[in-house]
């Protein structure tokens, strides 16, 4: 039973969110629908980290659904990338999961609660199937079900704002979803599959056709739409703003990820680097997110309300991803996907702090938090340390993924993108500063209600997203090995 | 089926390209937020009628185990369509609903109305 159960853990990782999502519906109890989301999160955890030990011991999975075989059916391929990406997504799930129940109780309405882990757990099902698939279709499907969930999840906001930001999302999501099946669909004329592996061996073939390299930039801008790149961010502060504070943790730290993992996969594994010989796409994408890492590090410094601050800061953290990307090396992949972990470490920890912030003064902009760092002294010192991490100050994750992109960079020899990688994080310690100034500097108002730490259930989940920050800080053996493994295998042609 | 004229090949393309355009030029252009969700569903279509086009082949029929049938259509894209005529089925409800909500919250569904609501919001 335990053999044929473990052969089957990639479609179990889909289905289990996906079948307790209408659980919570039929149940309509919000506790009892808080419960299912906490423990499909934290087996989810369990069978990512059973399928990343299951791909360092024997080398990536290949599971086919219902047993048809791969180029006609639908297959779902972990290796090294996935599987790390899902630890990813699984991770920050459980532990906002923990954290989720006094938050929400405070932000949503009594009768909506169930709703939201249902829509959770949708989110949470569609993201791990886009890591998870080996069909560029079906990757579709998935980054549907993850969208359509998560513009619900934005809605759910307590202000009138979160409805027409939802909108919004819902207009660009949809447009950039659309693209990326025209992308799909004009590589499946050229090639007449639809699985990325038999793409990888059939795309040489005609990658100097017009058609594929329409099919490459239509997939770029769709998928960019999706992972917030700059210019085509303009959903994705207002988004994070207005949605509830749990929903931003969840999304800030795993949406845009699996969008920069799409991103990769069709880049490298799908395409490969030949491709940017024919379509200069690499420096493209460097100029673009050069551009984002100065320009939305500057409008952050502007930003009066944390939440959107930070939203701005997530713009331009992609762009680094980006930069990564850019490069084509593996020192510059190692980089980018040590980043996708580490800034999901890092927002994940800042937005919990905002959320907790929020349960407590009902407020996230910078003047009505001052003075908290002598009444909420735990949940700040998390910020602060968070806080270093995203400025990139030495033993947190933050520095070693820098690090490794200035490394990449200075590869090259491209001494000016380094260059602005320094000025973008000086434009951080701006904007973090503006934040720790109203907090430990100032006086909280003296008619301002009394009010204290929040509650321990709220504490151990941002500080275990704080320690992870210091942890991979100093011992980047797990991370740091992952990623270049990942990018390894990336560069070196199909998995 | 004998047509009287003949059609170019390419005919289905242009359409596709027509009405994808026409679909997002709405989408961008227009500022009532219904009007915006017609546009979209234009623009789904157009990739629909994309992927439908590609699979066709002049005289083929429909793909069943029969002697009589010596040519036939993919089917594979007609399959992949289905399911995403669901999804723009979902996406059209949902941004309906998101639009039903927005009307109650702000009155309009105007687009430069609500910005400037919001902007006294702040």
């Amino acid at each position: 039973m335990s053999v044929s159960l473990s052969a089957h853990l990639p479609a179990i990782q889909v289905v289990l969110p996906l079948i307790s999502a209408p659980l919570c519906v039929l149940f309509r109890r919000n506790g009892a629908s808080w419960l299912i989301a906490l423990i499909v999160s934290w087996l989810s955890l369990g069978i990512s980290i059973l399928l990343l030990e299951q791909v360092i011991a024997n080398g990536p999975i290949s599971y086919l659904l219902g047993s048809w075989a791969a180029p006609w059916g639908i297959e779902y391929k972990v290796d090294m990338l996935s599987a790390f990406v899902m630890l990813i997504v699984t991770s920050v799930g459980s532990i906002s999961m923990i954290f989720a129940p006094n938050s929400v109780n405070s932000e949503i309405p009594g009768d909506r609660i169930y709703l939201f882990y249902t829509m959770y757990l949708l989110t949470f099902a569609g993201l791990l199937g886009i890591t998870i698939t080996g069909d560029a279709f079906n990757l579709f499907v998935f980054l549907e079900i993850s969208s359509l969930s998560s513009y619900v999840l934005i809605s759910l906001g307590a202000e009138r704002n979160a409805l027409t930001a939802a909108f919004r999302y819902l207009i660009l999501g949809t447009v950039g979803a659309t693209f990326y099946i025209i992308g799909v669909g004009l590589m499946y004329q050229m090639t007449g599959t639809l699985n990325m592996t038999d793409l990888a061996m059939r795309l040489p073939a005609v990658a100097e056709t017009r058609t594929i390299l329409v099919a490459l930039g239509f997939v770029t801008v769709g998928i960019g739409l999706k992972l917030g790149l700059f210019p085509v961010h303009v959903w994705l502060p207002n988004a994070y703003a207005y949605a509830p504070s749990v929903v931003t943790a969840f999304l800030a730290a795993t949406a845009t990820k699996v969008a920069v993992y799409t991103l990769l996969r069709i880049y490298f594994t799908v395409f490969g680097t030949k491709i940017f010989a024919a379509l200069p796409i690499d420096e493209f994408l460097l100029i673009l997110s050069l551009i984002a890492i100065v320009s939305m590090s500057a409008v952050a410094i502007f930003q009066n309300n944390v939440k959107r601050l930070l939203a701005y800061s997530s713009v331009a953290q992609v762009g680094y991803m980006i930069i990564g990307i850019s490069m084509v090396s593996v020192t510059g992949l190692t980089a980018t996907i040590l980043h996708l972990f580490n800034h999901a470490m890092i927002k994940g920890a800042l937005f919990l702090v905002l959320a907790a912030v929020f349960f407590r003064i009902k407020s996230v902009k910078i003047e009505h938090m001052a003075g908290l760092g002598k009444v909420m002294p735990y949940s700040m010192a998390a910020f602060v340390l968070a806080g270093f991490s995203l400025i990139g100050v030495p033993l947190t994750v933050g520095f070693v993924s820098k690090w490794y992109l200035i490394l990449g960079a200075l590869e090259k020899g491209w001494w000016p993108v380094a260059g602005l990688v320094l000025i973008s994080s000086l434009l951080a310690v701006i904007y973090f500063w503006k934040v720790i100034e109203a907090i430990y500097f100032k006086t909280r108002p003296q008619d301002a209600a009394i009010i204290h730490e929040v509650p321990i259930t709220m504490l151990v989940p941002m500080w275990l997203l704080v320690g992870a920050n210091i942890y991979f800080g100093i011992n980047t053996e797990l991370s740091v090995g992952a990623a270049s493994a990942a990018a390894k295998m990336l560069i070196g042609g199909a998995p | 089926m004998e047509l009287p004229v003949e059609i170019p090949g390419l005919l289905n393309y242009w359409i596709v390209i027509v009405l994808m355009m026409a679909g997002f030029y709405v989408v961008i252009s227009q500022g009532n937020l219904v009007k915006k969700m017609v546009g979209l569903s234009v623009f789904q279509v157009a990739v629909f009628v994309l992927y439908i086009t590609m699979s066709k082949i002049d005289g083929g029929a429909a793909p069943i185990l029969d002697d009589a049938i010596k040519q036939y259509s993919n089917p594979l894209p007609h399959v992949l369509i289905l399911t995403a005529i669901v999804v723009g089925v979902a996406t059209t409800a949902l941004g309906l609903a998101l639009i039903v909500r927005i009307r109650d919250a702000y009155g309009t569904i105007e687009e430069d109305e609500i910005i400037e609501l919001e902007r006294n919001d702040d």
